[in-house]
């Protein structure tokens, strides 16, 4: 093993980085329970995206956050009503 | 008309009630009129770390209940007679208070002093409810351990909510010796995580646990480095461009390594 890659070790073993990475994977599941708000926003804006490229049934678009325990996923589920073919760049 | 500024952590014992007095000894010390406010309720400790528990006479929920009047209440300084003490009652639970008392109180402390500072109870039920229902602005407190960065992660969320957005973070019982040997995060570690403006950082020290058992504030000691830090962020709380102390800015020697091999760390 050279130095370089000894030091990369030395460095994802320190606690403060087990510390850092186990923050962040916690703060993931704990910030998807903070906003609802925050959640129609971004639903407001993919139907906005989305309708540039297909008719779509705004009033029947869900998105939810699903967590498990190692991942958060993000999901959404759009009726497509019709799609136009002449934006379909 | 003054400012009500609410300090807060969500976890408890990463030092709120130190930070309080300490910061609101500083502004006393500055020339500045300061009320500091205990909203924690059943569990009040301000008064202690002041050195005024032998002066209580009424307390805040003699003063929402018109027990007393609001004057009769506040205790003043021992050191500084613009600065005063509003205690939290100690035989009463948490709802004896409602955030509409605690609005109108922060209303009209206001109007007589520049700063109020608020001391919030651990946790995030009615009694940080309270704690912040007058306050303009925040002061997160948190120490660089993962438990309380959790919690401060959290207490941002409920604060940004109840719109009371931008607070400050202090950083606080750092200790420089295990941020250079990697053992403990490191102030960009924690600012990075939390995506928040920092208003200081305290370091570990034991002229705290001195001035604490005396009562007395350890800004008021001219050697104690953590008074000089809570001095610090007074001077920054009254819009002084005060650089960060030599300590809060060190770093390992491997992160400047990465930096300057062009790496982000």
């Amino acid at each position: 093993m050279d130095l370089f890659s000894k030091l990369l070790k030395r460095e994802a073993s320190l606690s403060k980085n087990v510390a850092k990475e186990r923050l962040r994977l916690v703060l993931v599941h704990d910030r998807t329970t903070i906003s609802p708000q925050l959640l129609e926003n971004l639903k407001e804006d993919l139907i906005k995206v989305i309708s540039n490229y297909m008719e779509i049934d705004s009033g029947e678009t869900e998105v939810t956050l699903n967590s498990d325990d190692n991942s958060v996923a993000l999901s959404a589920s759009i009726p497509v009503i019709k799609i136009n073919r002449l934006s379909s760049r | 008309m003054g400012e009500v500024i609410v300090i807060t952590s969500g976890k408890g014992g990463v030092g709120k009630t130190t930070t309080t007095a300490n910061i609101g000894t500083a502004l006393a010390s500055m020339d500045k009129k300061v009320v500091l406010l205990d909203t924690d309720i059943g569990l009040r400790n301000l008064d202690v770390v002041m050195g005024l528990e032998n002066r209580i006479v009424y307390d805040l929920v003699d003063v929402t209940h018109g027990n007393c009047r609001l004057k009769q209440a506040l205790i003043r300084d021992k050191r500084f007679d613009h600065l005063a003490l509003l205690p939290a009652a100690q035989t009463k639970d948490k709802t004896a208070v409602n955030t509409e008392q605690m609005f109108k109180l922060c209303q009209q402390l206001k109007e007589d002093y520049d700063y109020v500072l608020v001391d919030c109870p651990a946790g995030i039920e009615q009694g940080f409810k309270n704690a912040i229902a007058g306050a303009d602005k925040a002061l997160v407190v948190t120490t660089p351990e993962i438990a309380a960065v959790r919690d401060a992660d959290r207490i941002i969320g409920l604060l940004e909510a109840a719109e009371l957005p931008s607070p400050k973070l202090i950083i606080n019982r750092i200790r420089p010796d295990m941020v250079k040997t990697g053992d403990m995060m490191d102030i960009n570690d924690m600012i990075d995580i939390l995506a928040i403006e920092l208003a200081g950082v305290v370091p570990e020290d034991q002229t705290i646990v001195i001035s604490t058992n005396k009562g007395e504030p350890a800004v008021l000691d001219v050697n104690s480095k953590a008074g000089q830090a809570y001095r610090n962020i007074a001077k920054r709380i009254m819009g002084e461009d005060i650089p960060l102390m030599s300590f809060e800015v060190d770093e390992t020697i491997f992160s400047k390594f990465k930096k300057l091999m062009g790496f982000k760390s």
